[in-house]
């Protein structure tokens, strides 16, 4: 490997020797690919008559009245096939795979989206698909599991270390090192070994593209602020990718859980305990103990529930060309019942924490200045969270009289 | 040093054996009950894994014993004290076997520096490539000890020949793809690929993944200089105890 992906002291390929050849091999042919000036073409007409893309900016005329501040755009990834961005990343890596002739695709899912997502492209291009989940996400993301197995994939319950999406991560490279030869590994997100953080903010950044000519082709101008969550930072790194001037500025919002003092929170790059390792073959932020240890994170958002970060975005928020914020579980269940009675949408929980945020900001902004969320995806797969997270009590009579009709 | 030990070994012993053990599995105490057992039974080198949390290349048996011994409160510190009284009490090379992040945490060059203040000879830590470890290379090397790199059967010949420039006292050749601790055929295709090792280095061959019993062991002989037993003694522990683990041993020689 001649490029090994470093993004200032972020990023690196710390990969087991059995797979540096699998490394070198998706390198060539994912640097054959960017080259190809049909390529880009061909992946926005597969988007495009698979998964409604261009999607749509949604201009916010309710939340803007109701603020009385900026004007707020939401960027409706929600709309993708399987109801958020993961679609862009998986369908670009499934005709990376196609070109390789690799027959096999494993992934790692947390929220489940990533897992949909490929099992869905392993349909539509005829792979064998294994998924692999922490225990804790599948109990919590059961439907997604039940669509995953509808479309012909097989779901592995992972239940070694903290049963969620890191721990599925190792799994899938366990996997990975075994059967290489016909497998390829669709990670989800821009973290990982190199070449993953670029080539999935590559497939994102179609996000970004859309969204940039989007604004201009409405308004004639670019946003103030652009925000999205950060899990591992894909989508954020789909947006961001189209707003690379100074007068835009870029916020990433993670996971505040119960609040950065808790102990149980996602947040990376705003919690004074995390600090710089590495693990899962790539160097950036993590939450650790002093010794390396990896913790534990929390997060109402499945999808956000993870250690590590996108080496990008540690460069990012190390240069200040990002600003990190982050939301807690309360403050993500009441932006979200807002945008439901305000404007009728429903973000995913991850998507949630962007809004949350911009909640909090847009009042301080002018009239003249336009903000964008990035809904990265869809609430519906979070019905049994957000309903217990609300209490509501006519869903909680219904849920018991459908396990009644399952004893009868 | 530690390549010379071997190589004076090999004049007595057909082939050497290494173990491994994950240190604070069961407990500390129990680890040190096997170390003792172990080269009671005539094991030449031992590989004592400090635990991490992410253990990508292990399987499920070292997996689960990283887990256990972490959830019984180890720690990197408990570990270097561990591995000093081991080497200071026992005649055999031991080595380290960990994860890059337990050293980036603790500093490198003071890694290094403790490892060979105890007495440690070598490392190997198997999400390493050398491409990525300039620093630890430079600091094993400052301290003499020895960094150990791995052969797989997907490593082509050139890389074969950069690993073992970057490498001393022993190169480890993986024998089949996959993590430890699942089955290995041990036929003609690592015969075949093990004599490819053996033109690529100079350096002694240890083998390790799969390497359960006697047979397999013997299959090795003449093929490679170290057959190493890692999850396989974990597992006859788990199952028939700790001082299980010197019969163990002296039935695989």
């Amino acid at each position: 490997m001649i490029d090994r992906g470093y993004y200032g002291t972020f990023g690196g390929a710390f990969v087991p020797e059995i797979l540096t050849v699998t490394f070198d091999e998706l390198e060539a042919e994912f640097r054959k690919l960017k080259k190809d000036p049909g390529f880009w073409q061909e992946y926005s007409d597969l988007m495009a008559s698979y998964s409604c893309r261009p999607t749509p900016l949604t201009y916010a005329e309710n939340l803007t009245h109701y603020f009385q501040g900026a004007k707020i755009y939401i960027k409706r990834e929600d709309l993708n096939h399987t109801g958020a961005h993961k679609a862009n990343n998986v369908m670009g890596q499934g005709l990376l795979v196609k070109r390789m002739g690799k027959t096999r695709v494993i992934a790692e899912t947390g929220a489940g989206q990533h897992g949909v997502a490929t099992a869905t492209m392993a349909a539509k291009f005829g792979f064998d698909c294994t998924i692999y989940m922490g225990e804790v996400d599948v109990k919590r993301q059961r439907p997604n599991v039940f669509w995953m197995e509808q479309m012909g994939a097989t779901v592995v319950p992972v239940t070694d270390g903290t049963r969620i999406l890191k721990d599925a991560i190792n799994e899938a490279f366990r996997d990975w090192v075994s059967h290489m030869d016909t497998t390829h590994y669709v990670l989800g997100t821009a973290c990982g070994p190199h070449p993953f953080p670029e080539m999935v903010s590559y497939f994102q950044s179609i996000i970004g593209k859309e969204a940039r000519k989007q604004i201009l082709e409405t308004e004639s101008r670019l946003p103030t602020r652009v925000y999205a969550c950060v899990g591992g930072g894909s989508n954020a790194m789909g947006i961001f990718s189209g707003f690379p001037d100074d007068g835009v500025e870029c916020v990433g919002v993670e996971a505040a859980g119960h609040g950065l003092s808790s102990g149980k929170h996602a947040s990376r790059l705003c919690a004074d305990d995390a600090s710089v390792g590495v693990a899962q073959g790539y160097k950036t932020y993590f939450l650790q103990d002093s010794d390396g240890q990896m913790k534990e994170t929390h997060s109402i958002a499945a999808g956000l529930d993870y250690v590590g970060v996108s080496p990008i975005l540690s460069q990012m928020h190390d240069q200040g060309k990002a600003r990190f914020e982050a939301a807690t579980d309360v403050e993500v269940i009441e932006a979200l019942k807002l945008t439901m009675v305000k404007e009728g949408i429903i973000p995913a929980l991850e998507s949630a924490h962007a809004f949350a945020q911009a909640f909090k900001e847009a009042p301080t902004l002018s009239k003249d200045d336009i903000i964008i969320i990035n809904q990265s995806g869809r609430g519906d797969k979070d019905i049994f969270t957000i309903a217990d997270a609300i209490g509501d009590p006519s869903w909680k009579q219904f849920i018991m009289e459908k396990a009644g009709e399952y004893h009868a | 040093m530690l390549e010379n030990y071997i190589k004076e070994r090999l004049k007595s012993k057909e082939i050497l054996l290494m173990t491994h053990i994950v240190m604070g599995y069961p407990s500390f105490d129990d680890s040190m009950a096997m170390v003792e057992q172990m080269v009671e039974a005539g094991v030449d080198l031992m590989e004592l894994q400090i635990p991490f949390s992410e253990p990508m290349a292990d399987g499920p048996v070292i997996l689960g014993a990283n887990q256990k011994a972490l959830d019984r409160g180890a720690r990197v510190e408990r570990c270097f004290e561990f591995a000093q009284e081991a080497a200071a009490r026992f005649d055999i090379p031991f080595l380290f076997m960990t994860y890059y992040n337990i050293l980036f945490k603790y500093g490198v060059e003071n890694f290094a520096a403790r490892m060979a203040a105890i007495g440690l000879k070598g490392a190997i830590v198997p999400d390493l490539p050398p491409e990525e470890g300039k620093d630890y290379i430079a600091a094993m090397e400052k301290e003499g000890l020895c960094p150990i790199h791995i052969f797989s059967p997907t490593t082509t010949d050139q890389r074969m020949a950069y690993l073992s420039s970057q490498t001393q006292g022993f190169v480890y050749c993986m024998a089949r793809k996959g993590v430890t601790g699942k089955e290995t055929q041990f036929a003609s295709d690592l015969g075949e690929y093990l004599a490819r090792c053996r033109k690529m280095t100079e350096l002694p061959l240890a083998v390790g993944f799969g390497v359960k019993d006697r047979s397999d062991v013997e299959f090795l002989k003449g093929k490679a200089d170290i057959a190493v037993v890692g999850s396989q003694t974990i597992r006859v522990v788990d199952e028939e105890g700790i001082m299980a683990a010197g019969q163990f041993v002296k039935n695989l020689a």
